[in-house]
């Protein structure tokens, strides 16, 4: 059954607070990872790979840098 | 025909290592590029690193390190059967640097040859030595790593000219009745040889730092156990683990994943930056010049960069 985005939320909120410290209840979907959160690409890179662990979703380097805002994640992840 | 026989095991009789004088800060490296110390320091870890002048080739600084490993073994030159040398810097690859190395040491027409596998050189060196004394074909081996990587460093580009610089690290491998080196293991992964590379002579040395990033935190760590697996090593009782020094942020997520609770860590990256083939000799030579460590420890040395390729074993600490 598919996640709901509160559930993916929830799971990408938990992750980016135990690599970077961010408090999970920062993490909304249009925050930008960047400008917002102040998260740098080697830990986007962790995040990526705790996501797949997570969720069981692949996101290449490549994908990486096209997404900005925590709701590009969640659409990744859905789709 | 006939075979030869070896020694029971092989253990590091002594380490040695040599770094350049001329340091170079964050600051001095902002001070002609768009960088800064906090940016350098939260990415790489790095706060400063050791440059050579024109004046002082891979082969000087590898002749310093050797030079002291050698005399700290107590051996004399003559010992010394087989001289490898782990670098992929060289100024140029004709001839290579291990036989310069023994005449410049006074080690009298040993075997010598390089091993080239860029930051995970001196493993696989230290794994062909251990082989060599196990087997026969050497008694005693002098193992180098040295890298002068600002020669191949665009000086312009920040992505690489933070994290890489020069050094040297040796060690002195002889034969023992009990083994004081592991099973090696070791692979590659050439389909990410881009990753890290040289493109050509005309070309600077370039990395896709999130690549490698990605690579050896999701790759290592089970290579790390299975090393300590094969030498029959719990992680818990390591006295140190010594990876590559390639990033600070490599380091410290590999180090939580292992286990080795009760290791040193070594952090040398953050005063001498990434000097490829030699980091690891030279974190662990400062360490115990430190008395961070004591001999007779176990400490746990891992590899890894261009190739891309890994390799690592355990070590007793001499």
């Amino acid at each position: 059954m598919a996640l709901t985005e509160q559930e993916i939320l929830a799971g990408i909120g938990k992750i980016i607070n135990e690599i970077t410290g961010i408090p999970a209840s920062e993490v909304s979907p249009e925050k930008s990872f960047v400008d917002d959160l102040d998260i740098d690409s080697l830990s986007m890179v962790e995040i990526a790979v705790a996501a797949q662990d997570e969720f069981g979703v692949e996101i290449p380097d490549e994908q990486l840098k096209h997404l900005k805002t925590v709701k590009d994640v969640i659409n990744f992840i859905q789709n | 025909m006939k075979v030869q026989q070896g020694a029971p095991g092989a253990r590091i009789l002594a380490f040695g290592h040599y770094q350049p004088s001329n340091v170079v800060t964050n600051d001095d490296l902002s001070a002609t590029m768009e960088t800064n110390d906090e940016w350098i320091q939260s990415r790489v870890g790095i706060k400063e690193r050791r440059i050579a002048p024109a004046t002082e080739s891979e082969i000087d600084l590898a002749v310093q390190a050797g030079g002291k490993a050698v005399a700290a073994s107590g051996l004399a030159v003559s010992d010394i059967d087989l001289v490898i040398v782990a670098t992929c810097t060289l100024e140029t690859q004709i001839p290579n640097a291990a036989a310069r190395v023994a005449t410049r040491l006074g080690i009298d027409a040993p075997g010598a040859f390089d091993v080239n596998t860029a930051c995970s050189g001196f493993c696989y060196a230290l794994a062909v030595a251990n082989d060599a004394v196990r087997a026969g074909s050497a008694t005693h081996v002098l193992v180098v790593g040295t890298e002068k990587l600002s020669q191949w460093i665009d000086w312009t580009d920040r992505a690489t000219a933070v994290i890489f610089a020069d050094g040297a690290g040796a060690a002195v491998v002889g034969p023992s009745d009990t083994p004081g080196i592991g099973p090696v293991v070791w692979g590659s992964a050439g389909d990410k040889s881009e990753a890290i590379m040289i493109k050509d002579r005309d070309s600077f040395l370039s990395q896709e730092g999130q690549t490698v990033f990605r690579w050896a935190t999701t790759t290592l760590h089970p290579v790390a156990r299975e090393i300590c697996e094969r030498a029959g090593v719990d992680p818990a009782d390591l006295a140190a683990f010594v990876p590559h020094q390639a990033n600070l942020r490599i380091i410290e997520a590999i180090a939580r994943k292992i286990g080795a609770e009760n290791a040193v860590i070594a952090k040398d990256i953050v005063l001498a930056g990434n000097t490829s083939a030699a980091s690891v000799p030279l974190a662990l030579s400062r360490m115990i010049e430190r008395g961070e460590v004591q001999s007779g420890g176990l400490a746990l040395l891992l590899g890894f960069g261009a190739g891309l390729t890994y390799a690592g074993q355990v070590i007793e600490i001499p």
